[in-house]
């Protein structure tokens, strides 16, 4: 019984998280638009290289203005990082209701692992919002957020619940926590892969031909490459190290540490594809654009193996708890 | 900008572009070779052959695979009668074994070799060398600082020495009065160590596959089974494999103890799931008892045995039409979904006058569905039922062919009817079914669990983690160790002050040299002022 009300107390805490980062997600929304004339960080910022770029050199609006709207834009940028501090915060606290009305750690079927993943995005977009000014990411992740957890709160809602034996084990949490990490990172690079692409293209109009956008208030294509290129080389090796641990469970509950089941496989194709994204990246001929395709690609193998084969492709992983 | 010493003195053993010959035949036979050799172990050729293996993975996991489920492939071959020949001969229902599959990465893994080897001969040259001598004009580095000081260049240069050493840079002194460092060769060693350990990872697979044995077994409570081939129901033996090997224990189990979720939408949900038994680890050891779960294998003598899935076996006693017991014993019955409704069937070919055959539901918790007829409503054995038919008629085993214990071959039978349709009944325990005419009876004494084990032998597992490990932390190091080289530059100038400049080189921009050294004419300020 008290088990059941944590799991209710769980879900409560969950939809306001969610609705604090809806309303995070418009702050962030309105913080580029507001800003859009304006490029990021101006005027404190000019500094660092001068060479680069002059699209600031010619004012989009009379100076008063613009420090108004650049005013506007920042106090609305701060609200929305403390939002979404607040709706993490609740999220978190959601996540371990939810474990304690469980009694184990909250990652057992794909509706845990969609809410706990998902936290584990908003924690790495935190902790890269304490070291580096990302919050024009900001949107790019509270989007992808409320898309998993929307889908988590309707499609794969399952009761709070004990485990089928064969996910009782300590190498299930190491392999699930550290799959989670990675892929929270991995969402982050996907997001900056896809700003990179855009600002990219972006970028091949002269400066003063460009009609405003919102793409104005994101750092150089250049940066965002390089930025992308981070958090990938950050979560491979994890990733890694989640498929090696999933390998000794495996051993350890089936007798065998690979048998080819279609989530191995994709676990396989996943590190393989961003394997070559790095390599593309050291290859002459494929930096820039196919490097970025290809991590693309990367996340959508990821998002791949995430829903379609839980659900869909039968395998020994069949903890998905599904109907 | 940068002169040219310094940037061609890469900070990578990487290779490089490969020219094309000029054109056909520009080249000598030798010639061609090196050059298809050096396409093959080009970093594009590599990133092709990673991509095809990728591609190739694919359908291995959308086609069944009959490594991994024959009776899915089973159901395929029958549904798809035309595509299925085409599938057998491009090896789609074993693509992880397949010659095209194996084609690709022996290629990546012959062009990892070729670059392995002479990227190691030329990073070990590198690590031994002297850190490359500072550029003329360090201004011209993408990040440096200058300044001026009161003391001698040769204070300044022994200053920066020291500098360096302490943050451990390899540090080389030039004879123009300047100093060279370099530090991060570990970049370098990790993405060595990562390839190679891949190397070794692909020959710890080969050898698990070689030399290794998986065999499993099903036993029902109180049956036993010795480790020998022959003792198991099917059986995977690499090439290399020697049955001498198998370690001579005998296993029995005592005990099967499965909990079912009992409330809420997870009602009849597995929870636990646990074998008591016993073994004698070889023919003459004082036999001992152990405990079986899901994730805890139990070890004999190094040997993981591994708990799988599990069943029901009723008990079953059939008479034949004299009166005499021709069998009697615990029948596996496979399930069929989640509440355990399970099938099987017994086959007499010892009874009397005419053999017989029955075909069997079993059903743990049974109730009587009014439109679906006899299910079961939980996997529990709350309330077992039989629901039995009987053939009589020649069960086809003399044929030779070789036939599965869970179905009954009807073709030389014919089914007992009574009064008109198939004689069929619900048999609870103890209950007996008697055939007409005399032929015989069935009685449903009870029922047991039954439990599949699994046994592996992998020699090459340990090597096959040893050599995760060391890819993990090779990539680690490559990933994350920067490789930057520094230089100190001291000129007496003419006003007979000191000029004294650092510049800094990494191999990628932005990895935080400009700190570093900025960090480092602090220092060095700090020492002079
Ligand atoms: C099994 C196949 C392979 C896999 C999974 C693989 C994976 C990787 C990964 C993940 C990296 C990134 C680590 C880093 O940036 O330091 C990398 C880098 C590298 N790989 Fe591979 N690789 C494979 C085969 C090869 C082959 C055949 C070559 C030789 C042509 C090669 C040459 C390199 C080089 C030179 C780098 C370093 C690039 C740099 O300096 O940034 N790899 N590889």
């Amino acid at each position: 019984m008290a088990s059941e009300s944590v799991a209710q107390i769980s879900n409560n805490l969950l939809y306001c998280a969610m609705a604090v980062y809806a309303v995070a997600m418009y702050c962030y929304a309105a913080e580029l638009a507001f800003g859009s004339r304006l490029r990021r960080g101006e005027p404190a910022l000019v500094t660092a290289n001068g060479a680069g770029d002059t699209s600031y050199d010619e004012p989009a609006a009379p100076v008063e203005e613009r420090e108004d709207r650049t005013g506007k834009a920042e106090r609305l940028g701060r609200i929305a990082v403390s939002l979404t501090a607040l709706a993490f915060g609740l999220h978190l606290a959601s996540v371990i209701a939810r474990g304690i009305s469980a009694g184990r750690p909250p990652w057992g079927n794909m509706f845990e692992f969609s809410v706990t993943g998902s936290l584990a995005v908003t924690g790495v977009y935190l902790v890269l919002l304490a070291r580096r000014d990302v919050r024009y990411l900001g949107i790019f992740v509270m989007l992808p957020v409320l898309l998993t957890l929307g889908l988590a709160v309707t499609v794969l809602y399952t009761e709070s619940t004990q485990l089928v034996p064969a996910l009782k084990s300590v190498w299930l949490v190491i392999h699930v926590t550290a799959a989670m990490i990675a892929s929270g990172i991995l969402t982050i690079g996907f997001a900056q892969t896809i700003c990179y692409l855009v600002q990219e293209r972006r970028e091949r109009t002269p400066a003063e031909q460009r009609s405003p956008s919102f793409m104005d208030r994101l750092p150089s294509a250049a940066v965002l490459d390089r930025s992308a290129y981070r958090m990938h080389a950050f979560a491979f090796p994890i990733w890694t190290f989640a498929v090696i641990a999933g390998a000794i469970w495996a051993e350890n509950a089936w007798g065998r540490y690979w048998g080819w089941d279609p989530k191995e496989t994709w676990a396989f194709i996943t590190w393989m594809v961003y394997a070559c994204y790095l390599h593309a990246r050291a290859t002459a001929g494929w930096r820039g654009r196919k490097a970025a395709y290809v991590a693309l690609l990367g996340y959508s193998t990821f998002l791949f193996n995430y829903l379609v084969v839980n659900i869909w492709l039968v395998g020994f992983h069949s903890y998905a708890g599904v109907n | 900008m940068v002169d040219s010493d310094v940037v061609h003195t890469a900070m990578s053993t990487a290779p490089g572009e490969v020219e094309p010959p000029s054109g056909p035949g520009a080249l000598g036979p030798r010639g061609m070779g090196r050059w298809a050799w050096r396409q093959l172990t080009s970093m594009r050729t590599a990133l092709l052959l990673l991509l095809l293996l990728t591609v190739a993975a694919v359908p291995g996991s959308l086609v069944p695979q009959s490594a991994v489920d024959p009776v899915r492939v089973a159901e395929f071959t029958a549904q798809h009668p035309t595509l299925s020949p085409w599938y057998e001969r491009l090896s789609l229902f074993n693509v992880f074994a397949a010659p095209w599959f194996a084609a690709i990465y022996l290629l990546l893994f012959l062009s990892l070799a070729g670059c392995v080897l002479p990227r190691s001969r030329a990073h070990w040259a590198a690590s031994r060398a002297r850190p490359p001598a500072a550029p003329r004009y360090l201004e011209r580095l993408p990040v440096h600082e200058g300044w001026t000081v009161d003391v001698s260049p040769r204070e300044v240069l022994d200053a920066a020495r020291l500098a360096l050493r302490r943050r451990r840079f390899r540090v080389d002194v030039g004879s123009d009065g300047s100093v060279a460092a370099e530090k991060g060769y570990l970049r370098e060693t990790g993405n060595l160590l990562f390839h190679a350990a891949l190397l070794f990872l692909l020959v710890a697979v080969a050898v698990g596959n070689l030399f290794g044995f998986q065999g499993s077994v099903l036993v029902a409570e109180g049956g036993s089974f010795s480790n020998t081939v022959s003792a198991y129901d099917t059986v995977r033996q690499g090439a290399a494999f020697r049955s001498g090997s198998l370690v001579p224990f005998t296993l029995t189990l005592d005990d099967l103890s499965v909990r079912y979720e009992q409330k809420g939408v997870q009602r009849g949900a597995p929870r636990d799931f646990k074998a008591a038994v016993s073994f004698t680890a070889s023919p003459d050891a004082s036999p001992k008892g152990g405990e079986l779960r899901v994730n805890h294998p139990l070890v004999i003598d190094g040997t993981k045995i591994f708990l799988l899935g599990n069943g029901y076996a009723p008990v079953f006693t059939v008479r034949d039409g004299t009166g005499e017991v021709v069998f009697s014993g615990p029948v596996p019955f496979l399930p069929r979904d989640g509440n355990n409704t399970s099938v099987g069937v017994v086959k007499v070919p010892g009874a009397k006058p005419k053999q017989l055959g029955f075909q069997g539901l079993f059903l743990p918790t049974a109730v009587l569905d009014p439109q679906r007829g006899p299910i079961s409503v939980f996997p529990d054995d709350a309330l077992p039922r039989a629901v039995i038919t009987a053939w009589v008629g020649d069960l086809g085993l003399d044929s030779g062919a070789a036939q599965s214990v869970y179905r009954l071959d009807t073709t030389g039978m014919t089914q007992v009817m009574n009064s008109g349709r198939p004689l069929a009944q619900s048999l609870a325990r103890g209950a007996t079914m008697t055939l007409p005419d005399g032929a015989g009876s069935i009685t449903f004494d009870g029922v047991r669990r039954w439990t599949s084990l699994k046994v592996s032998h992998d020699p090459g597992k340990q090597w096959a983690l040893l050599s995760a490990s060391a890819a993990l932390i090779g990539l680690m190091l490559s990933l994350f160790v920067r490789r930057r080289r520094v230089w100190v530059r001291a000129t007496a100038g003419d006003d007979g002050r000191t000029l004294v400049r650092v510049a800094g080189l990494a191999r990628a921009e932005g990895e935080g040299l400009a700190d570093e050294v900025a960090e480092i004419a602090t220092a060095l300020r700090a020492k002079e002022d």
